[in-house]
């Protein structure tokens, strides 16, 4: 199972990407309320979206993004059918990543 | 025929393991490109300084906000949409004013990009989300004021 759920739709020229991911974006300041203790930081640092080999956005992140992120975006020329692809790595060398068509 | 393959599959799956654990050993060098002063920066402006280059940018009102709340009950998710209709937009970056690490999220538009990001912020308390844009080299800003009722980053 991928950690990534991605949609892509393409309208009047632009294409709109909509994607969750699956991840805890611990920010390293939460407190385990039993122990007292930090639960160390653990969150995703960089998300890039890729188009026809070119890379269209890249997003870098703290952990101050919410759990299980939401991420959209767009771009101008994708075409019906073209390939999309999202890639993410976080802050423990982490990664996943997932493909979907433009509809 | 059955061994055969259960013996290739051994030899990927360790070969696997070995590539996985080289990477978890050198995270850094994987990731240089995420800035990690910005991000690690307590202050707003030293933080806007490393991520866009610029303590100053000036207030744009075509930088809007839309999908984002007066107030958020739950600060451990506020969503947040940034869009503009200015040409030649290079990076949005989302900031929380009160947030104790105030830069949330830097976006890096490519070629063919629109100027519109829109992600889930946690916010500690009451502050301004501040989204600056550089547009031609040049730095704008603008700002919406969110309630927060519930804080989302303390322990």
């Amino acid at each position: 199972m991928s950690t990534i759920r991605l949609k892509a739709k393409q309208k009047d020229g632009v294409t709109t990407v909509k994607c969750l991911i699956s991840h805890p974006m611990e920010s390293g300041l939460r407190k385990n309320k039993k122990t007292g203790k930090k639960i160390p930081a653990h969150f995703i640092e960089e998300v890039t979206a890729e188009h026809g080999g070119k890379t269209v956005m890249t997003a870098y992140w703290s952990g101050g993004i919410s759990k299980n992120p939401y991420l959209a975006f767009k771009f101008k020329g994708g075409a019906k059918g073209d390939e999309i692809k999202i890639s993410w790595k976080d802050n423990k060398g982490e990664s996943d990543s997932a493909s979907a068509k433009i509809g | 025929m059955k061994r055969r393959t259960f013996l290739k599959g051994g030899i990927a799956a360790s070969a696997a393991t070995v590539a996985a654990s080289a990477g978890l050993l050198t995270p850094t060098a994987v990731l240089a490109a995420w800035p990690k002063s910005a991000f690690e920066s307590k202050d707003l402006k030293a933080a806007m300084s490393a991520i866009a280059g610029g303590d100053s940018p000036a207030m744009d009102s075509s930088i809007k906000f839309s999908k984002t709340p007066d107030i958020a009950e739950n600060g451990a998710v506020v969503p947040v949409t940034v869009s503009t209709d200015m040409a030649g937009v290079e990076s949005i970056s989302i900031f929380a004013s009160n947030n104790p690490s105030p830069l949330l999220a830097s976006f890096n538009l490519g070629e063919g990009a629109l100027p519109y990001a829109s992600t889930r912020i946690k916010m500690a308390k009451t502050g301004d989300v501040i989204a600056v844009v550089k547009a031609n080299g040049k730095l704008l800003m603008n700002k919406k004021q969110v309630k927060v009722t519930i804080g989302g980053c303390g322990g």
